[in-house]
């Protein structure tokens, strides 16, 4: 786990906080991305996690707290800044266009040109190169940059966003919920290019309310619960179990499975009511 | 078709160990049902062959150079704005105003002609630049508003219609309005819009204009930053944007090109027959999306080709002409399209599906 040159996080998130109006959306969020490593942000749904990308990504300013690049200060006006700075989201509707061709989608709004005036056109010939190129270095054999995005399958769509972050020279890799529309196999391919992305040295920091996908892929772990911060975990501090018991709030879960171990009439529920208690214990 | 084509690229060697990252094999047949233009090629082919061999005139006019100079000319009219309306559609939007726009345009420059006695070109220049502004003004409007560009330009449509009529009775108190050839610049003006060439044929300028268009628009469609852009935005506007691309402005400039168009062939009308009526132009934007849609564009937008336009006009004006050639009454013109219509859909949508379709591919 290498750290930045400096020591210094790539990126550090202190004391965050954000309202909307009288509403506490985010209250004092303290969290590290490191280069070479994998944050991982866990939260079930209203944790606040959209709103801590939002702010992560220039999109929301935040109210309280600093947000600290290269551990220097930063608060930025905008997604374009974010972006500017090495902060890349890859949203879960991935900004692609699947009518369009891969290549069109990858450089799509910083498309390469050649020749000057009215006989400037798209460079499509280095555009399909640095596809190959880069899909390559993800484990992927594009054979013809012309396929339309629309005809890949969602991991594969998954991994050209991911390479167009990175080819944009994204420092700090924001996926959100990248498995959650996603099967079970398709899932794997994913988290093996958020592994991959690690290895390339970006912080990656991994939105997901889902700790089966997390804790196999992830460096350190950030729990997030109704706008706070429930715990800051490093891998060796915690297990999957863990986790799971805390993100489901242990003694909560323990109640619903007896609620429905009382409920179930037939054996397949009562093995799920079981299962469910065994995790929450 | 090979200007819209991209190079087809070997097949890279597969690597070793990434067979679980099948990538879907594209074989030749499908590459080319994904030429948004191929289906109109054929049913061009169809049309032609078809009407050539129901041709009643003695001597086969319709597949001679004389017939060719007929249904050219007719196709022509038809296919500079369908390039435009295509174009349009690609970038997801519709323009209803169209057709209506292309009087509007001729009744400007007859006004300024005729009533005002302005040099014809400084009146083209005008023309050409309200248009623009009629242009910018429907798709301002489409943007802010975010309401379907049907309602916001079915509306210019009938507003423009209006006025077209209403404006020319208080000018002319007639519906026409006649153009000058004794105005300065006409015979320039005549010659480069409204006259014709390769004699003894006489083919009109329209038709190379028709070309020479849809050949810019082939170009800036395929080969530019902004060709790249239409597609985008029609394809997902909120993905477009994501990644930086200026989707109002975008679609604004497409807007305003299709109005512009409409000035080019509503300045084409007025100074080839010396004279324009309030009528020209009204109900042919219907021509104009049938041309696009069977020429390949996708009506949900994100798809489609200014080849594959110029095609659907030319299947236009191949029945316009042939159904005269062939001694039928010529109502059966619009049964005929609408069957065209049908069987372009049907393809599309067919095509539409294999291209967009995730599933049964990884």
């Amino acid at each position: 786990m290498s750290d930045s040159p400096n020591g210094v996080p790539l990126l550090e998130v202190r004391h965050v906080g954000k309202y909307f109006g009288s509403v506490i959306a985010l209250k004092d969020i303290s969290m590290q991305v490191h280069a070479g490593e994998v944050t991982c942000v866990l939260g079930d749904n209203g944790a606040g996690k959209s709103t801590l990308i939002k702010i992560l990504s220039g999109v929301h300013p935040h109210d309280e707290g600093e947000l600290l690049l290269d551990g220097k200060p930063v608060r930025f006006n905008g997604p374009r800044e974010a972006r500017a700075a090495g902060i890349s989201v890859v949203f879960q509707d991935l900004a692609t266009v699947p009518l369009m061709s891969i290549w069109r989608n990858f450089f799509l709004g910083s498309e390469p040109t050649v020749g000057v005036g009215p006989a400037r056109k798209l460079d499509a010939g280095f555009a399909k190169k640095v596809i190959r190129d880069e899909m390559r270095k993800m484990g992927i054999d594009v054979r013809d940059p012309n396929q339309p995005v629309g005809t890949l399958s969602g991991g594969e769509r998954q991994a050209v966003a991911i390479a167009r972050a990175v080819y944009f020279g994204a420092k700090v890799l924001i996926l959100d919920e990248p498995t959650s529309a996603l099967g079970v196999k398709q899932s794997g391919i994913v988290l093996k290019y958020v592994v991959q992305a690690r290895e390339r040295g970006l912080g990656v920091i991994l939105i997901t309310h889902n700790p089966h996908h997390a804790y196999p892929v992830g460096d350190r772990f950030v729990l997030l619960n109704r706008g706070r911060l429930m715990g800051s975990y490093s891998k060796h501090e915690t297990s999957l179990d863990q986790l799971t018991k805390m993100m489901a709030g242990g003694e909560e879960l323990e109640r619903l499975s007896k609620e429905l171990e009382q409920m179930a009439t037939d054996t397949e529920t009562r093995e799920v009511a079981r299962e469910l208690r065994e995790e929450a214990r | 078709m090979s200007v819209a084509t991209q190079p087809v690229p070997s097949p890279a060697p597969r690597q070793v160990g990434v067979s679980d990252e099948r990538l879907a094999g594209v074989g030749l047949i499908v590459r080319l049902l994904q030429r948004p233009e191929l289906g109109a090629l054929l049913g061009a082919v169809a049309v032609y062959l078809l009407f050539a061999s129901v041709d009643a005139t003695p001597g086969h006019k319709f597949s001679s150079i004389a017939g060719m100079q007929n249904w050219m000319d007719a196709a022509s009219s038809y296919g500079i704005m369908a390039v435009a309306v295509a174009v349009l559609m690609i970038g997801g939007e519709f323009d209803l105003s169209a057709g209506v726009m292309t009087g509007t345009c001729g009744l400007l420059l007859g006004a300024l002609i005729t009533k005002y006695q302005q040099n014809v070109w400084l009146s083209i220049v005008v023309v050409l630049l309200f248009a623009a502004l009629i242009g910018a003004i429907n798709g301002t409007l489409v943007v802010r508003t975010k309401l379907p560009s049907f309602i916001i330009t079915l509306a210019t449509f009938f507003v423009l219609r209006g006025m077209n009529v209403g404006v020319t009775l208080l000018f002319t108190n007639t519906v026409r309005f006649d153009v000058s050839d004794q105005a300065p610049g006409f015979a320039s003006a005549q010659s480069i819009f409204g006259s014709t060439f390769l004699a003894p044929y006489n083919f009109q300028d329209a038709v190379l204009w028709w070309i020479a268009i849809t050949a810019i628009a082939t170009w800036v469609l395929t080969q530019t930053t902004f060709g790249n852009w239409i597609y985008a935005v029609g394809g997902d506007a909120n993905a477009a944007r994501a990644v930086g691309v200026p989707v109002s402005r975008t679609k604004i400039i497409l807007f305003m090109y299709t109005a512009m168009s409409a000035a080019i062939v509503g300045i084409m009308v007025a100074l080839r027959y010396k004279g324009i009526q309030t009528g020209q132009g009204v109900g042919q934007e219907f021509f104009f999306i049938i041309a696009a849609v069977v020429g390949g564009c996708l009506l949900t937008g994100g798809y489609g080709s200014a080849i594959g336009a110029s095609i659907g006009a030319l299947i236009i004006g191949f029945a316009q002409i042939g159904i005269i050639f062939a001694g039928w009454d010529s109502n059966w013109y619009f049964t005929f399209l609408g069957v065209i219509l049908f069987v372009a859909v049907g393809v599309n949508t067919m095509v539409r599906r294999r291209a967009a379709s995730a599933r049964g591919r990884g």
